[in-house]
């Protein structure tokens, strides 16, 4: 069922695949991505792990359950809108912060990056949800 | 203003409830018990500051529908605030020690709470939307709490009905308010003025309202799913159904008098429906044996008499309705609870069944008996000033006093009935008769009904102060003309008085010939085949029955007609709907086309050849991924990166689940008939036409000026993002991501209880 080199490929291929999710939830905001889209390959990463050793494996590495995820993503997106409640504009209105850095140059903080993250972690969570579920039907 | 906070605040803390039951153990109920004594005390702080008149504070939500966080404090608002917030503590308290041990006594709390929040919002709003928001709120969170033993199908039944008629009379009732609110032009309570009966709506309006606030205060014929609500643990029997919830109805009813009241219709309606209910719960009262049953009825009545005073529209008539509605919730919740700590003690709730209590049970006994006295209307207690205000706006109605007066004694005579039941019955008898197994009650448990009982003592005192403080504050609101309130013990012997001596000696009379009228009862419960509560339980069935049909006829289990419903659904409302609206451009603008663009569209068709004539399901997967990866090439290639990323990510997905779905499923084996795929061609010959003439008539249309300009210009500037996509994704139209991500969740919540369903059959 679960072939060697799969295995080991995948073993190597999850933290690849996860830090580049994370390069492409950051990068969203000027170029191709956001969190949609990183949701979405880093939950194929951990499908390609359940796939080689198996739903269990699979959720251990995650530490994480998926329905966890979906609420704290939830809360974060929900968060990150009523940040701007407090200042007493709408809800889901973006804040900024602008920090300048030594040598990396200029960095945008703002609530949108941190509603992005909360899609992001729904998203995880919500494909590896569903995807385990069927996953451990087969076992 | 730090009122509002606090009740906006009380949402937010039922998260945190679990935690404090964790932390605190056993002692969470008095932890708990502070958060609506902190608003009680913030009510109490805003009473002299009434007296000058309404104070108003206004918090933005959505002004650009008019919809805002109004709140308005005046008599009226602090009254029941008080009420809610007060009697709250003291269930707060109660409950903890009544449930102790329950597995879901914190569920029970957080239920509570909201229920608690949204009465007090409901009661400080002066925004009519704020207002039915908060109605409805009260309607669920009752709903949970009736079903809160939602093991027992009973009360899952029960908690169904009170549901149904609360929100059957909520949407009813929205209908109203916004018709309400398009005549006079305002949103706000404050801000309205009083509508005339001559509009030409405001028959339609009143009608709407009315059954809004008749069914949530249970008025004939919605009478019936009060009883039911008895389901309820008895705290909450206690707080919802006779001092608060039930009271809402009789609140919209006070607050919107001096807008809508007044007139000839208004004067008719309520006051028959209120009449009619004080006959009704009347009758349904005597031969009831259970005692909870028996103080579910004469909230009936209760509210019968509220209403009828406020249709009579007098100053006095209004006067009467505040005193007994603060009268009623003290005598009326004491007793409840009494009847808990009986039920929770000996196991029986049975009139008949009970004796000789008061040696066992003494601070019962003695809350029973005060409460008691208050709902008979004896002096020095404020019933009895209750009782006496009620005769004289009867004697004074402006018409049908005698109908009106006649129903009023009855009511009143059965409220000392049930009030010596309750207080006489179950307490008197020989200290030997009493079982071993019944002990005293803790603190916790009998503090609640004790303060309530004594209060209704301490007010008829103090009734002067009371009066002044709170009633006269109150009634500026239902009526406008200013008025003193001054609440006096003794008026002297006239008639007012002798009506209350024969209405105590009826009352005592009934009850010594209580055996007589269970034993009628009995005789006459083949009579129930004609109530309204069964006619209610029969349309249920039968629309039940119907749901079901429909159901089965349209999802009968196979997919590939789940699939041709939706198909066919689509193409026949894309065909009337949108076609008429403009001809269609059939120009193609063919412009160079590129060897990679021709070779994707041939790709892509021979995959599609390959999904129809494939007998293999792997083989039809993959073909149909090679379709999705087409597709998301062309986005690619037209520059759309975003849309291409996604779509291959989803494909890829998409692929893997359904090879792990396929493992599960048979081989091919029964292939359809040659009719049958002529059908299913002819069908998805016929969504796909429809789908490329919608395409090709969407880039002609044009309802609104292009928005795209707009998000170009400000995407970088003010949001800080290049990728136009995401920046809309994540800030324009953050609020719609959102609730995608929600309905995402949702559904595969859905997911997950499927698979776990077929988990737990095998």
């Amino acid at each position: 069922m679960y072939p060697l080199i799969f295995r080991i490929t995948s073993r190597y291929l999850l933290p690849i695949f996860l830090l580049f999710s994370l390069i492409v939830l950051y990068q969203g905001h000027n170029a191709p991505g956001g969190g949609f889209i990183g949701g979405l390959l880093a939950a194929t990463a951990f499908i390609m792990s359940a796939l080689a050793y198996g739903g269990k494996t699979a959720r251990k590495k995650l530490k994480f359950n998926p329905a966890t995820l979906v609420m704290l993503g939830l809360l974060t997106a929900v968060f990150s809108g009523i940040l701007s409640l407090l200042k007493g504009d709408p809800f889901l209105t973006g804040l900024w912060i602008h920090i300048h850095l030594p040598l990396i140059g200029e960095l945008h903080l703002g609530t949108p990056l941190l509603f992005d993250l909360g899609i992001f972690l729904t998203v995880i969570g919500i494909t590896l949800w569903i995807s385990f579920g069927l996953l451990e039907e087969n076992e | 203003m730090f009122s509002i906070y606090l009740m906006l605040i009380f949402f937010l803390l039922t998260p945190l409830v679990s935690p404090l039951f964790k932390f605190f153990k056993e002692k969470a109920n008095w932890v708990l018990a502070v958060f609506p004594a902190l608003f009680f005390i913030s009510m109490m702080m805003m009473i002299p500051t009434i007296q000058y008149g309404p104070k108003i504070i206004s918090l933005q939500w959505v002004p650009s529908i008019g919809v805002n966080l109004d709140f308005v404090f005046d008599g009226l608002s602090i009254l029941f605030a008080l009420l809610v917030s007060g009697i709250g503590i003291l269930i707060f308290i109660y409950a903890g020690s009544y449930l102790k041990n329950h597995p879901l006594i914190s569920r029970f709390y957080v239920f509570l709470f909201i229920f608690m929040a949204s009465m007090l919002g409901l009661v400080l709003s002066d925004n009519i939307i704020l207002l039915f928001i908060f109605w409805e709120a009260t309607s669920i969170s009752s709903y949970l709490l009736i079903g809160f033993d939602h093991e027992n199908p009973e009360a899952r039944k029960a908690a169904l009905k009170a549901l149904l008629i609360t929100g059957l009379g909520g949407l009813s009732l929205m209908a109203g308010l916004i018709l309400l609110g398009s005549i006079t032009g305002s949103y706000t309570i404050s801000g309205m003025n009083p509508v005339t009966a001559n509009s030409p709506l405001y028959g339609l309006t009143l009608f709407l309202i009315l059954l809004g606030a008749f069914t949530k205060s249970a008025q004939f014929p919605f009478h019936f799913w009060l009883p039911g609500a008895m389901k309820a643990p008895t705290p909450v029997s206690a707080y919802l159904h006779s001092a608060t919830m039930v009271k809402a109805g009789v609140f919209l009813l006070m607050r919107l008098n001096p807008i809508l009241g007044g007139t000839a219709d208004w004067h008719l309606w309520v006051t028959l429906a209120g009449t009619t209910t004080m006959l009704t719960g009347s009758v349904l009262t005597l031969g009831q044996k259970d005692m909870k049953g028996l103080l579910a009825s004469t909230t009936i009545i209760a509210l019968g008499i509220l209403v009828t005073l406020i249709g009579l529209s007098t100053s006095l008539a209004a006067k009467a309705a505040l005193v007994f509605l603060l009268v009623h919730s003290l005598y009326k919740g004491s007793l409840f609870l009494v009847v808990g700590i009986i039920d929770h003690e000996t196991g029986t709730r049975d009139i008949t069944k009970l004796h000789s209590l008061t040696w066992v049970l003494p601070f019962s006994a003695f809350s029973a008996v005060l409460a008691a006295f208050s709902m008979s209307g004896f002096p020095p207690l404020l019933g009895f000033i209750s009782k006496e205000l009620l005769y004289e706006a009867k004697i004074q109605a402006p018409s049908a006093g005698e109908i009106i007066l006649i129903t009023g004694f009855l009511a009143n005579a059965v409220n000392v009935t049930v009030a010596a039941l309750i207080a006489i019955k179950p307490f008197l008898g020989r200290k030997k008769k009493i079982s071993h197994h019944i002990h005293e009650v803790p603190f916790s448990l009998w503090l609640a009904p004790f303060l309530m009982a004594v209060a209704g003592l301490l007010f008829g005192f103090f009734s002067d102060s009371l009066g002044r403080l709170i009633i006269s504050p109150a009634l500026a609101v239902i009526h406008a003309e200013p008025t003193v309130v001054k609440l006096k013990m003794w008026h002297g012997v006239n008639e007012v008085f002798l009506l209350s001596v024969i209405t105590v000696l009826t009352g005592i009379i009934f009850y010594f010939l209580y055996p007589q009228f269970i034993r009628m009862a009995g005789k006459l419960s083949r009579l129930r085949r004609f109530s309204i509560s069964t006619i209610y339980e029969r349309f249920l069935t039968g629309f039940q029955k119907f749901s079901y049909r429909v159901t089965v006829f349209l999802q009968n289990g196979r997919l590939r007609y789940y699939l041709m419903s939706v198909l066919i659904a689509m193409i026949l409302l894309v065909l009337l709907f949108i076609f008429p609206f403009s001809e269609i451009e059939w120009k193609l603008e063919i412009t160079d086309i590129y060897f990679f663009d021709l070779a994707l569209v041939v790709l892509i068709l021979i995959a599609a050849a390959l999904v129809l004539f494939t007998s293999s399901r792997l083989t039809a997967i993959v073909a149909l991924g090679i379709i999705g990866y087409g597709v998301a090439l062309i986005y690619a290639l037209y520059g759309a990166p975003d849309l291409a990323i996604t779509q291959l990510l989803i494909e890829t997905l998409i692929v893997i689940l359904f090879a792990l779905v396929i493992f599960r499923l048979p081989n091919f084996r029964s292939f359809s008939g040659k009719l049958t795929r002529w059908r299913d061609a002819f069908i998805a010959l016929a969504s796909g036409a429809v789908v490329t003439i919608l395409t090709l008539k969407a880039g002609s249309l044009q309802f609104h000026p292009n928005i795209s300009g707009y998000f170009l210009e400000k995407s970088y500037r003010e949001a800080y993002g290049k990728n136009v996509v995401n920046v809309i994704l994540v800030d324009f139209r953050a609020l719609d991501t959102l609730g995608e991500i929600t309905v995402l969740t949702v559904a595969a919540i859905g997911v997950f209880a499927l698979l776990k369903l077929k988990r737990k059959q095998k």
